[in-house]
This record gives structure tokens, sequence and C-alpha cells, in this order.
């Protein structure tokens, strides 16, 4: 097990010390970076800086990311995908999902069926935490949290959001430049 | 002992009586809403005590009304900079009083991603701590390599702090595709930038003395009041979770525990900078042996513990996290505790003061890494 030295002021030390070296040793490092910026081409290219130039830059949001909640649909019909099963609100740990579900009459196979379909899904953003387990719990891939990061509104109120706006999304402002 | 001798009673023209300074809630130096009220003699520390709980959340009794599963992303919120970490402490507790069986591609996978946390939370450690005693430099530069570890975090887990990494049984997504390009390229890159802090902060004068023979806590003491981690280590003591109850991976893993001669600050940095250093290396190694397989245990549709108490450690970032829960046999736990690292490393913070000037107090408080949400809870 390696134990730290602290440095024990040697006559070499005392006269680097006497002669500033540590001053300039730290000085040089900085100022290569400096003139890095300045001269190094991938620097310029972009390669060397970190800093996103956020909102005229949108940043590169990874396809895992938990953004903004969405309710999917069939791509094809256009019918939410999502079956009223209630799974995602048992499983949110904050209690911030309401399914509302109603039933209809369908008629299947000539005799009259009671089916349950989804009637208004309530999610309240402003208490979630973004821990997927909604998602995870969603047996049709219906509900799924996006790439979307901007959620903030004016009001408490837009905070939560209804089945309109899960399904088409909210209409924000995207400055880009 | 590092003891300055304090002339209370110092007969001059002018009578200077004793000062009472109240330091935060809200200081940018206490790092969070700790509020330190201090006693001093001119500049002097003599006394000083803390204040605590203004970031009280309730977490433990949060715990009691929620199914297992659910609670991993609310331990996240502990220590929000080592959110892997304190995630995984719960995650592991309840898998053993499960009786799991993780796979191995997981316990690898938990061990390259916390120590990845723990370069993290070192790095905004050092970040920070050197801020508060003047040098900015090393800021930006630390919170550059942090920045690449919580690109990692995003495209493996979803989110950049608060990840919500575990899962009871495993993991919720095996490694994405460029995984292992991405850890490597971290891995290859990252000695060059710790000799890089090195020339700034390790042999500068200012640095020197504002560190060196401050914040001094001996083994016994820090024994006694029951630091971990690097606060524990600065003093000479050989205590890591990770060799002596080994968990996840660290069995298999090759790695040695920095210790420190004189326990004061300068000796808990270099602790440090010689853990991201071993981090990197375990990183390397597991990155190396990562073996195949899925990543989750077979998992029962409601987890339901057995009934009895358990207690788990891991070691964080900061010392040892741990969690003891009671389990009445439902899917929801009885009683939950955690044992919190910073909270008991603060219990140190007023024999470490006394004695010192009042700038010396910010060096201290940043020594110690403390994270206000996991004392508060």
């Amino acid at each position: 097990m390696p134990l730290v030295k602290t440095p024990k002021a040697s006559f070499a030390q005392k006269l680097k010390r006497f002669f500033f070296v540590d001053l300039i040793k730290g000085m040089g490092l900085t100022l290569k970076y400096n003139l890095g910026a300045i001269i190094d081409k991938d620097a310029v290219a972009g390669k060397g800086i970190y800093t996103e130039q956020y909102p005229k830059v949108r940043p590169d949001v990874a396809p895992r990311f938990h953004g903004a909640p969405r309710l999917n649909m069939d791509p094809e019909t256009h019918d939410t995908l999502c079956i009223a099963c209630n799974l995602c609100a048992i499983a949110c740990p904050e209690d911030c999902i309401d399914v509302i579900a109603m039933d209809v009459e369908i008629v299947v196979a000539g005799k009259p069926r009671r089916k349950k379909v989804l009637d208004e899904f309530i999610f309240d953003t402003s208490r979630c935490m973004f821990c997927a387990l909604c998602q995870e719990a969603c047996p049709t891939s219906c509900l799924e949290l996006t790439q979307d990061f901007e959620l903030a509104t004016y009001s408490r109120a837009g905070f939560v959001w209804n089945r309109e706006m899960l399904e088409q999304g909210r209409e924000t402002v995207k400055y880009t430049s | 002992m590092h003891q300055v001798e304090i002339a209370t009673t110092q007969e001059t023209l002018l009578d200077s009586p004793e000062m009472v300074l109240n330091m935060g809630p809200q200081h940018p130096s206490t790092h969070g809403v700790l509020r330190v009220v201090l006693r001093l003699d001119g500049e002097t520390v003599i006394d000083l005590d803390c204040d605590i709980g203004y970031l009280h959340r309730g977490m433990e009794k949060i715990a009691e009304n929620r199914m297992y599963t659910m609670i991993a992303p609310y331990w996240d919120r502990l220590d929000y900079i080592a959110a892997v970490s304190n995630g995984l402490v719960w995650v592991e507790t309840v898998e053993q009083m499960m009786g799991l069986d993780v796979p191995p591609r997981a316990h690898y996978l938990r061990t390259i991603l916390t120590e990845l946390n723990r370069i993290a939370s070192h790095l905004l450690w050092l970040a920070t701590h050197a801020l508060d005693i003047g040098a900015i430099t090393v800021l930006l530069w630390a919170l550059r390599e942090r920045e690449e570890i919580l690109k990692i975090f995003e495209r493996q887990f979803g989110a950049r702090l608060t990840c919500h990494a575990w899962r009871v049984g495993g993991m919720p997504n095996d490694a994405y595709d460029d995984f292992h390009k991405d850890v490597k390229q971290f891995v290859n890159n990252f000695p060059k930038r710790i000799d890089e802090y090195e020339t700034v902060l390790s042999e500068n004068r200012i640095w020197l003395s504002r560190t060196v023979g401050i914040g001094v806590i001996a083994a016994e003491d820090a024994i006694a009041i029951g630091l971990s981690g690097p606060a524990l280590r600065g003093s000479g003591v050989a205590w890591d979770v990770r060799k002596s109850r080994p968990y996840a991976a660290y069995a298999d893993m090759d790695f040695d525990i920095p210790l420190g001669e004189n326990g004061d600050t300068y000796d808990r940095y270099l602790v440090r900078l010689e853990e991201m250093r071993q981090s990197r290396r375990i990183v390397d190694q597991a990155l190396e042996n990562l073996p195949d397989g899925p990543v989750n245990a077979k998992l029962p549709k409601i987890v339901k513990p057995p009934v009895g108490d358990y207690y788990h450690s891991i070691e964080g970032p900061k010392g040892e996290i741990g969690c003891y829960i009671v389990s009445d046999g439902t899917a929801q736990p009885w009683r939950v505790r955690v044992r919190p690292p910073s909270f008991v490393n603060l219990q140190a913070l007023r024999q470490m003061c006394i004695g010192h000037l009042v700038a010396d107090v910010v060096a201290i408080i940043g020594t110690l890494d403390i994270v206000l949400g996991e004392i508060d809870r």
C-alpha cells in the first residue's frame, strides 16, 4: 500500500522555491493551454473547445436520455398504443401518473363485449424524477421518456401534461441562432 | 496533534472580546446549506458548532412508504455527486436480503461505473477545494474531465447526475455500443490530466502554505470519531471496504489503498489524487476482463425480502456508505437507516478547526468533502 509523501523541503527544493520554479512550471502549463486555444487547429475546428454554445448549437442528447414523456401511437393507424393497464401508475414512486380509463361496448365475433380503453392520461412532470420506471413497466412501449429536455413553463399548471400534450408533444420555441 | 496556543484573555489597551460569527447557511464555501457558528478571538477559531438540517427531505421515512424497487432513485439524491455509488448500496442490500445471484457481467459493469463515479466525485471535490483556496484553473480542468464521465453516464443510464443506475437484480440495460471505446479513451487520457493538476498544485507554495499542517487529525481521533474514506486514510489508517469486505467485482481487482502520514489537508489531497489513479487502474482491469452474459438476475414479480434486519456497506467516494433495512416480510421496508459518510466526517470539523484561522475553516470544510444532501437526508 503506497504512502503519500509530503515533500520535505530539501536544499534543492529550497533553491527551486527561491527561483520560483514551482510557479514558473504552473504558469508554463496554463500558458501552454492559452496558446493552444489560439494556435491549435483542433481547437479552432471545435475539437479542443468544451463549451457548448447552447441554445445556438443544440446539444447531442444520448438516445437513452430520460426527458419529456411521450405516449407513442401506432405509426399506421395512429391509435394510441396505451391499453390503460395502469402499470406505469403503479410503478411510479412519486405517484405522478393518472391513467383514466373508460369502458366501451364492442362486438367481438357477434357478441357484445366490454373493453377498457384510454380516456385521459395525466402526467405531472413537476414531481417526476425521470427515473424511467414507468417506461420499463409499460408492456406496449407506449409511454416513453424522450430526448426533449426543455420542460420549463411559466405556471405550475403547465407542468401537468394531459393526453393531447403527451401524444402531440408540447410546442416550445427552439432558439437556433 | 497540531495545537496553537490561544491567548483568550489578552490585556490590551483596547478591550477585544470574543466574537461569534455565523458562516452560512448561504455561503459559497460551505458546499451547501451548512451553518457554522464560529467563536473567534481575532481571526483564530476558539470554538465552533455546526447547524445542519436545512436540506432534510425525510428520505428514510419516504423509503418506508415505497416498494423496494422504487427506492433506488431516491437514494441517488442522498449524495447527488456520487449517485451511482449511492444507488448501488441500496440495490446490493436488497439483493443480499433476497439472496439473489447477480450475473458477473453486471458485477463488472457496476465496478467500472462506480469507479468512474468515484473519479467524478473526486474531480468535483478537487475543483471546489482548489477554488475555495484560490486556484481557479484547476476548477476548469477538473470539470472538463468530469464532463467526459458524465457523458458516459448519460449514454449508459440516460441521466447525468441522478442516474438511477441500477435495478434490484442487475442493470436496466446492457452497456451501450461504444461503451468500451468511450471508457478506454477516458482511461488512456486521464493519467496525463492528473499530472497536470499535480504540476499546478502539488509543489505550489501557496497551495502548500494553505494545506500543510492545516486540519490535522491523528489516527486515534479519526477512528474514535468514526471517520471513513479518504478522510480516515489521510491519517494513515488502512481501512477500505473494497478490500476488507469486497462487494461487486472488487475481489478480482488488483489495486492499492493510498495512505497519508500526517493527517493534514495536504495528505488528504494527495490521498484523493492517488485514489483517482487507483480507480483508473480498476476501471482498466475491469474493462479488460469484462465477461459476457446477461446483466439481470431472475427476479420475482414483487420483491418481498424475508423477515429480518440487514446491514451492508460499500466504499463510496466520501467514505463508507451503509444501509440498514428492517424487513417485516411485506413489499415495503419497515425501517431504513443510512450510514452517511459525510455526516460522520463532518463531526471531525470542530476538532480540526480549533486553533486555526477563519480562512482555514474554508479549507477544512473543503477537505472533508461533505455533501449536505447526504448529511441532512
